[in-house]
């Protein structure tokens, strides 16, 4: 236990010290790569022809951007090269950027779980994108902020789900409500939210099963579990997070789109950025449809979890360039 | 699985088709169209650069132009191209090393390796082979245990480790073990990780010269994108992967992963994970998902799936029934049994040629819990009922839906599905009675349609 406050007391310090180091450290594989890239590309002489703009697309879509977007981004790109008679990559770069930034910050209201008590967040997902990991994460960055979190193991499906959240639990010493595998996971829901009211809870977290999105009746289940929530809590859940794996290709949008038809998403949390994924999968999501991205995993710690800001994310992206 | 990409190819093969001369133009256009295709199916963007110049090659070259159906000779062409780039032929696993023969699952986190573990212990347990986990993953939270409970679901024996040994230590016991319990196949479920951690591929590396396996698989996601070919690159200078295993194909994936992986490393694609259940894993054919992706159906994969759910006598005396026109509810509810035991009936359409096209069929989605009513409804009747369903009037039929937990607008429903199967089954049989044996095969799987 001593131990263990020791390394809250150091996540606490990286916390306040360097945000932007951290997440630029999580990042930085995924800079290395796409700003060498660009980098190399807008610096090499200057030039804008065909060439050029074959090359940013197969940049763009080689970070996963997804061909929709790409197309738009070097499209506007082309478009207003043309129209302010830009002839150096250098000032078109800075556009770009700006283009990528417009895309990312889709304009919301901040995430304020003071707002409501509890403050109900159900997070979905289809199978090992990292819910249970990032749903632990979470909780362990709102108890460091003096909150008091209820965690929900609804996953009542995937072997050991609910021994793997009990864990994590147990680890950032917050309670966790569970019942049998196979058990409903509507009625897990249930009586949870009960408990959390009782026990004066102010935020809870809703775990539940990664589903194949393509799977009709667990996606009615999951509706199922919506419902529930809502006839218990009016207005709620208040935030619906959908985690996505930043090493997802195109698929993701089509993740995105599903879900969609069955519970409305408010947030995204992008997984396993500390990877080589290059992440650009979240310019294609924001592109097509405007949800905005609350936190991004930058590696295994409980503390790698950041709150998501589309101009430090632009910023790390181009940094070596400005 | 390949829907998207399958719809895709379908519509640019369609406009081909439709020309009557392919010049340059009309090429390029296609093309142009297939490459979008594939891109947008996560295919790796070099991969495809080369793809579509080796195609375009060829299309512009004298096969086609001297061809009287130059829009069939293009499709035979990407066709060809696509199998090439898949891999040829399927790769079977390699087993004759001497025994305990050692699988390493090694993979990202989240890839679904612990599951494609226990699924390939059930296919080799059914191939009469004595496989034996060992969970080597001591540092996701619950993952032993979530490895105990799949090898109890599909009663194969299991290692039962400790998150306080170390991995290495771990497989050492467990290769003894394998020896006295006289397992011949020792499954061996490494830790998730990333390709980039130097620290735990270290790990690999060194329970890789502990246990000397036969086979290394790569576990990959069929939804990964771009970063498929870096992933698959960085585990094969490692560990020299022996094959790859591509999972969750069961979701839209478009499965670009499938066709980068195996064009950049050259490893193998020897297995798919088709689904949640553990029977789920089929073997990669190069060939038939080429046909799939190019929506020109996989019929030997459904075929290869009947045969294994059907006994042939059972089939023969269907076919009788048929012909002598007693086929009653109770051979219905065999029938549907037999259909349960195929998996699902999406996954079956899928295969069959020119389904791509037919996807608003998708909204239709066969529910397997209808059959389950079904069978509860027959179960309910007597035995009189079932075989003469006609003497069914209105009080039979509410004690039916009492019985049965449903209701009589059910059974009425179920009573019309009846007749018209058997009126279809009449007449296929009574087409093709004269050939005999030889159609039999065919017989049998129209008659898996009675809706």
């Amino acid at each position: 236990m001593i131990r263990f406050f020791k390394r809250q007391d150091k996540a606490v310090e990286t916390n306040n010290g360097g945000l932007l180091k951290k997440l630029g450290s999580g990042l930085q594989k995924t800079r290395d790569h796409f700003t060498s890239r660009i980098t190399r590309l807008f610096s090499t002489d200057g030039k804008l022809d065909e060439d050029f703009f074959e090359e940013l697309e197969e940049i763009l879509i080689t970070s996963d951007v997804g061909v929709a977007a790409t197309k738009h981004l070097v499209d506007r790109l082309s478009d207003e090269a043309r129209r302010q008679g830009i002839s150096d990559a250098e000032a078109l770069m800075n556009i770009l950027q700006r283009e990528i930034i417009d895309i990312l910050e889709v304009p919301a209201e901040d995430l304020d779980i003071a707002r409501h008590k509890p403050f109900v967040i159900l997070v979905i997902g289809i199978n090992g994108v990292g819910k249970t990991t990032n749903i632990a994460k979470m909780a362990y960055m709102w108890k460091q902020e003096g909150r008091n979190p209820l965690i929900v193991a609804a996953d009542t499906f995937r072997a050991a789900a609910i021994e793997q959240l009990t864990m994590w639990g147990e680890r950032i010493n917050v309670p966790v409500i569970r019942q049998k595998a196979g058990a409903d996971p509507s009625a897990v829901v249930f009586d949870a939210l009960d408990a959390a009211m009782a026990r004066e809870h102010d935020v809870v977290l809703i775990d539940t099963a990664g589903r194949m999105h393509t799977r009709t009746n667990l996606m009615e289940e999951l509706k199922k579990v919506n419902r529930v929530i809502s006839r218990k809590i009016p207005g709620a859940p208040h935030e619906t997070f959908l985690v996505l794996d930043a090493t997802t290709g195109q698929n993701a949008i089509s993740q995105v789109r599903l879900f969609r038809e069955g519970v409305d998403i408010t947030g995204l949390v992008l997984a396993k950025m500390d990877g080589t994924a290059k992440g650009g999968i979240i310019i294609g999501i924001c592109h097509e449809f405007q949800i905005p991205v609350r936190f991004i995993g930058v590696g295994e710690g409980l503390e790698d979890l950041r709150p998501f800001d589309a101009g430090e994310f632009a910023k790390a992206l181009f940094e070596d360039f400005a | 699985m390949f829907d998207n990409l399958t719809l895709r190819l379908e519509k640019v093969f369609r406009f081909l088709k439709g020309q009557g001369k392919l010049n340059e133009q009309n090429i390029k256009e296609a093309l142009r169209e297939v490459r979008l295709a594939l891109l947008e199916a996560d295919v790796n963007y070099g991969v495809v650069k080369n793809f579509i110049s080796r195609v375009r090659e060829r299309a512009l070259g004298q096969e086609v132009m001297a061809s009287l159906t130059p829009g069939q000779q293009v499709i035979k062409i990407v066709h060809e191209e696509l199998i090439e780039l898949l891999g040829g032929s399927a790769v079977p696993l390699n087993l004759s090393a001497p025994s305990p023969a050692v699988i390493m699952i090694v993979g990202l986190q989240g890839s679904g390796k612990t599951t494609t573990a226990a699924k390939l212990a059930l296919k080799l347990k059914k191939e009469k082979r004595s496989p034996y986990l060992v969970p080597a993953d001591i540092y996701r939270p619950a993952a032993i245990k979530q490895l105990r409970i799949l090898a109890e679901q599909a009663g194969v024996s299991f290692y039962e480790a400790s998150t306080h040994q170390k991995p290495e230590d771990i497989v050492k016991k467990a290769l003894d073990h394998a020896k006295t319990i006289k397992s011949d196949t020792v499954i061996v479920d490494t830790a998730g990780r990333l390709h980039i951690d130097e620290e735990l591929m270290e790990e690999l590396v060194r329970l890789k010269s502990i246990l000397s396996p036969a086979e290394i698989l790569l576990v990959a996601d069929a939804m990964t994108g771009q970063e498929a070919v870096k992933i698959s690159q960085e585990f094969h200078e490692k560990l020299g992967l022996t094959g790859v295993v591509l999972s969750k194909l069961d979701g839209d994936a478009r499965g670009g992963a499938a066709l980068s992986i195996r064009a950049v490393t050259g490893c193998p694609i020897k297995l798919v994970g088709t689904g949640e259940k553990l029977d789920d894993l089929e073997t990669f054919h190069p060939d038939r998902m080429s046909s799939r992706i190019l929506g020109m159906g996989d019929v030997l994969t459904v075929i290869e799936k009947a045969q294994e759910a059907i006994n042939e006598e059972d089939a023969e005396r269907l076919v009788k029934k048929l012909q002598d026109d007693t086929f009653t509810l109770e051979d219905f509810r065999d029938q549907l049994r037999q259909i349960k035991k195929l998996g699902s009936l999406e996954q079956i359409l899928s295969m069959l040629p020119g389904m791509g096209m037919l996807k608003e069929l998708k909204n239709m989605q066969v529910d397997t819990k209808e059959l389950v009513k079904v069978e509860a409804i027959i179960n309910s009747m007597t035995k009189e009922e079932r075989r003469n369903p006609s003497i069914l009037n209105a009080s039979r039929k509410r004690r039916i839906a009492r019985g049965s937990g449903t209701t009589v607008q059910d059974i009425n429903r179920l009573l019309k599905g009846y007749e018209q199967a058997r009126k279809m089954m009449k007449q296929i049989t009574g087409t093709t009675k004269r050939k005999a044996k030889k159609g039999k095969k065919k017989r049998k799987k129209r008659a898996f349609f009675p809706f």
